[in-house]
């Protein structure tokens, strides 16, 4: 299985990234956001960082570089496509997953450990998992998911919520969400399920002896899901 | 010629930086505030002349680059 990382200018989890897809046998390819093509790949991913070093909006002048163009042709002709964190940003900014992440409630940068419960596995990043309760990272400034009313409704209509904030045992509550973000929403699909942004970062815990092993069921279980 | 370009956020958008600036200015003693948001203001000078094709211009880079609307509206002046 093939994919691609994409680096922009102030990226910086490419290569955690790397290290991840590599680890559960992707064969991933480097590419540089002034190219113009993107590699064949199953699997394309926006990593974490602070792409432009965040100037005017989170993610706004990664979603218009180069390579972008072909990330949204890629991503609407069926292409499954992730963004994690700063990935997210880019996403919400391209348009191809609806709303916007604003600034935390608390104007804090919030660097921790979060319990994250699966809203939907009826697409290709969730399905056959096992488990419905992880623990990921999260770290980011700007991660409180809004959309209007309309949106809400029609993102919960069509099941695109992917992943919640949650205790452990998985209640999903005002007194578990970080961020302020609306519903405890940490991460969205698209509406036909094959672009998928979220704040928490599986690709930190791919690793037991560094952090934890959540992040390793996560990516055994996409990449047998492409399979 | 120049034009100006001042972007804000919609009625129900949370603005905590504005919430912030708010409580500040009232434990200085500004007392009688209602409330304060905080936008961003753009001053840009494109080639054009016509005031009217040169504000169209900076209407399109707003809706496309400088205000997402899903949260933020915008407003265009001529400044010079």
């Amino acid at each position: 299985m093939k994919s691609s990382v994409i680096t922009f200018p102030g990226s910086n989890c490419d290569r955690d990234m790397d290290v991840a897809l590599k680890k559960f046998g992707f064969k991933n390819k480097m590419v540089w956001h002034d190219d113009n093509e993107l590699p064949k790949s199953d699997l394309v991913v926006l990593p974490g960082g602070f792409s432009y070093g965040d100037y005017l909006r989170c993610g706004s002048m990664a979603s218009k570089s180069k390579i972008m163009h072909s990330v949204i042709n890629f991503a609407k002709s069926g292409g499954l496509v992730v963004g994690i964190c700063n990935g997210f940003q880019i996403l919400v900014e391209t348009g191809l997953l609806p709303g916007v992440l604003l600034r935390n409630k608390y104007l804090e940068f919030i660097c921790k450990n979060v319990f994250i419960k699966v809203g939907h596995k009826e697409n290709p990043f969730f399905k056959n998992l096992e488990k419905n309760i992880f623990e990921f990272h999260i770290a980011h400034n700007e991660g409180n998911f809004f959309c209007t009313k309309d949106q809400l409704k029609e993102i919960e209509d069509n099941k695109q919520i992917a992943i919640y904030y949650c205790d452990k045992e998985g209640h999903i509550d005002e007194q578990f969400n970080p961020n302020g973000s609306i519903k405890n929403i940490a991460g969205i699909l698209n509406k036909e399920k094959n672009v998928l942004g979220m704040m928490p970062h599986p690709e930190r815990m791919i690793d037991q002896s560094l952090s934890g092993e959540d992040g390793s069921l996560f990516f055994k279980n996409l990449i047998n899901n492409i399979k | 010629m120049k034009i100006s370009a001042i972007i804000t956020l919609k009625k129900d958008v949370l603005d905590p930086q504005g919430k912030v600036i708010h409580q500040t200015l009232d434990g200085m003693g500004f007392k009688d505030i209602n409330e304060v948001r905080q936008g961003k203001y753009f001053e840009i000078d494109v080639e054009e002349n016509d005031p009217k094709k040169a504000k169209g211009i900076v209407e399109d880079m707003c809706k496309k680059l400088l205000a997402n609307l899903v949260i933020e509206n915008y407003k265009i002046i001529e400044t010079q």
